[in-house]
């Protein structure tokens, strides 16, 4: 097995005395796809600056392709692709432009820049609009674009911040493609993300992060074999009614979870579940039954209450 | 599209740095200068040019309308110059100033709060001390045109006295590139539009007063030790002993002063970066 190209152990970083990032460890394989899962304010975003040698770490050990980034900074950057949070595109300059005068911040030829730009231009589905305005574009053409940028240097790592926030399903679906297609590729990716949908199609490998700390660690699929069952199944009697139903289905599945506007039963056969509540008399107003998910394993291990 | 294109490599043999100044410095500034060119291409040219044309207009109400009633006017070195030739020198100064701090503050301001342009940058093999001299050249770069139309200006006008007035070239550039510097500098610390407009409750005293109309002994002592430790009045009197010929040896303290202007702000604006964005 080749050596990591990420390992990262009891990394952290405090502002004051705020910990933002509280001693992580973990280490990205090349050519894996590796997500960071968790709510706001988790430490995500602080974790990835310090990966993309932009923040320097308070404490712990950070290696990044085998340099430490404190030192080799600049060395570090020009080996990394960054697609961060809030599009930074330059708006003074048109959609190819873009593109070009970023390449040339790596030093890349001019001949290079204008080569790569208009394969990437072709790759993030951008072509017809070389010559547009940055402003003029929707925003999941900005975040292509943004993508297309992060790629100029041929990054051997690409760090995605929240790649798909705000956009629409169809933008979304687009944008997975076109990183599918990287990861395919074995470009190694490394991206943070508060959908689970997002995480289960990209991620190989992802850890859940809250607090500053790592909650889980595993493969989607393992994720949700531990924290949660293979079916949920969610029924409804109206908000008055869902607390006193909830006493009378006690015992069916394994674990039972009462929100304020319906009961999510966990069991592995979510039908049996249903006509099992269905032989106690009692009728849901809706009912489904559905696969478990990330989502189901991240709100177990990070809560439901909201977290500013 | 469906085809999925695999990418030639082109990624740069990065070379290894090392040491405090390989952190800070990637030797790629004209990367950053190129970008400023390339960027000027979508502004208003008119924005650009009401910068130049604010030095002329003084120098046309006051020098040539008030000059006919005020007659000549003693340089520092005592020498009697016509009033037109005592202000256009110093307006010279100031339009190599308001070129450089226009760049260097408000222009420098949006980049950094709102476009986030050196964030982007400094992702990328560039270092703080690429983005500061690059940004830095581009207003220097516009300090300097601005100067030289002016003096295209004074040369028409009959303004130039002595022949050391091309010198007031170079000079110019010295100048421009000091405020830029130190324009970078404060406003790479400013956060809000409030603080910004404090940079222009500073430069308005200090171009009325400065010895730009009139020469510094009309203040009492205490007032000219004032006006001396600001830059604009160093710049004024360097261009105004080269183009009217009253050369001295405290023009060479100036050329210091500027010197060392520029050395302190290239020093904070890259602290200031580096803090900023590279914590």
């Amino acid at each position: 097995m080749s050596s990591p190209v990420i390992a990262a152990r009891l990394l952290t970083k405090k502002y004051k005395e705020l910990a933002a990032v509280d001693g992580i460890s973990f280490e990205v394989e090349p050519g894996e796809s590796f997500g960071l899962l968790g709510p706001n304010g988790a430490g995500k975003s602080t974790t990835m600056r310090m990966v993309g040698a932009v923040s320097t770490r308070t404490s712990g050990d950070l290696d990044i392709l085998g340099l430490d980034p404190n030192e080799h900074g600049p060395e570090i950057r020009s080996q990394l692709g960054v697609v961060p949070q809030q599009d930074n595109l330059d708006q003074e300059l048109r959609v190819r432009d873009n593109l070009i005068v970023y390449g040339r911040y790596f030093g890349m030829s001019l001949a290079d820049c204008g080569r790569k730009a208009d394969e990437l231009l072709e790759f993030a589905q951008l072509s017809d609009r070389k010559k547009s305005k940055v402003d003029d574009l929707s925003g999941g053409m900005k975040r292509r674009l943004t993508i297309a940028r992060s790629l100029m240097n041929d990054p051997r790592i690409l760090l995605l911040d929240e790649p798909t926030t705000g956009l629409d399903p169809q933008a979304r679906h687009i944008l997975w493609d076109r990183l599918f297609r990287l990861k395919e590729q074995g470009t190694t990716l490394v991206l943070t993300t508060h959908y689970m949908d997002e995480a289960e199609q990209l991620c190989d490998r992802l850890v859940v992060v809250d607090k500053g700390a790592i909650m889980a660690e595993g493969s989607p699929a393992q994720l949700i074999r531990a924290y949660s069952t293979r079916e949920v199944a969610e029924v409804r009697f109206g908000s008055e009614r869902n607390a006193e139903v909830a006493l009378l289905i006690e015992g069916i599945g394994e674990r039972l979870e009462v929100l304020p506007d319906r009961i999510l039963i966990y069991s592995d056969d979510g039908d049996a579940v249903l006509a099992e509540i269905a032989r106690r008399g009692l009728h849901p107003i809706t009912s489904l039954v559905r696969r478990s998910s990330l989502e189901d394993v991240f709100l177990r291990l990070t809560g439901r209450s909201l977290i500013e | 599209m469906t085809s999925s294109p695999t990418f030639a490599p082109t990624r740069p043999q990065s070379k290894p740095r090392s040491g405090t100044i390989g952190a800070l410095y990637a030797g790629n500034a004209r990367s950053v200068v190129a970008r400023g060119l390339l960027a000027t291409r979508s502004t208003n040219y008119w924005v650009v040019l009401s910068g130049f044309f604010e030095p002329v207009f003084y120098l046309l109400s006051m020098g040539l309308g008030l000059g006919t009633l005020v007659g000549t006017v003693g340089a520092s070195t005592g020498q009697q110059v016509p009033y037109a030739a005592f202000i256009a020198p110093a307006l010279l100064a100031v339009s190599a100033m308001n070129g450089a701090i226009y760049d260097s503050t408000w222009n420098v301001f949006f980049k950094m709060q709102y476009a986030k342009l050196y964030e982007g940058m400094l992702t990328t093999s560039l270092g703080p001390l690429d983005v500061a001299i690059g940004e830095i050249s581009l207003a220097l770069l516009r300090g300097g045109l601005y100067a030289g139309a002016f003096m295209i200006v004074m040369q028409v006008l009959g303004l130039n006295l002595a022949w050391t007035a091309i010198l007031a070239l170079p000079a110019v550039l010295l100048i421009a590139f000091g405020f830029a510097s130190l324009g970078m500098a404060v406003t790479s610390y400013m956060k809000s539009f409030q603080q910004m407009d404090w940079i222009a409750f500073v430069m308005l005293p200090m171009f009325l007063f400065s010895a730009t109309f009139y020469p510094l002994s009309v203040y009492p002592p205490v007032l000219q030790w004032i006006i001396q430790a600001l830059p604009l009045w160093h710049g004024v009197e360097l261009v105004r002993g080269l183009t009217t010929g009253a050369l001295s040896l405290a023009m060479l303290g100036h050329v210091v002063y500027y010197l060392v202007m520029i050395a302190v702000g290239m020093v904070f604006t890259t602290r200031r970066l580096r803090a900023l964005f590279l914590d």
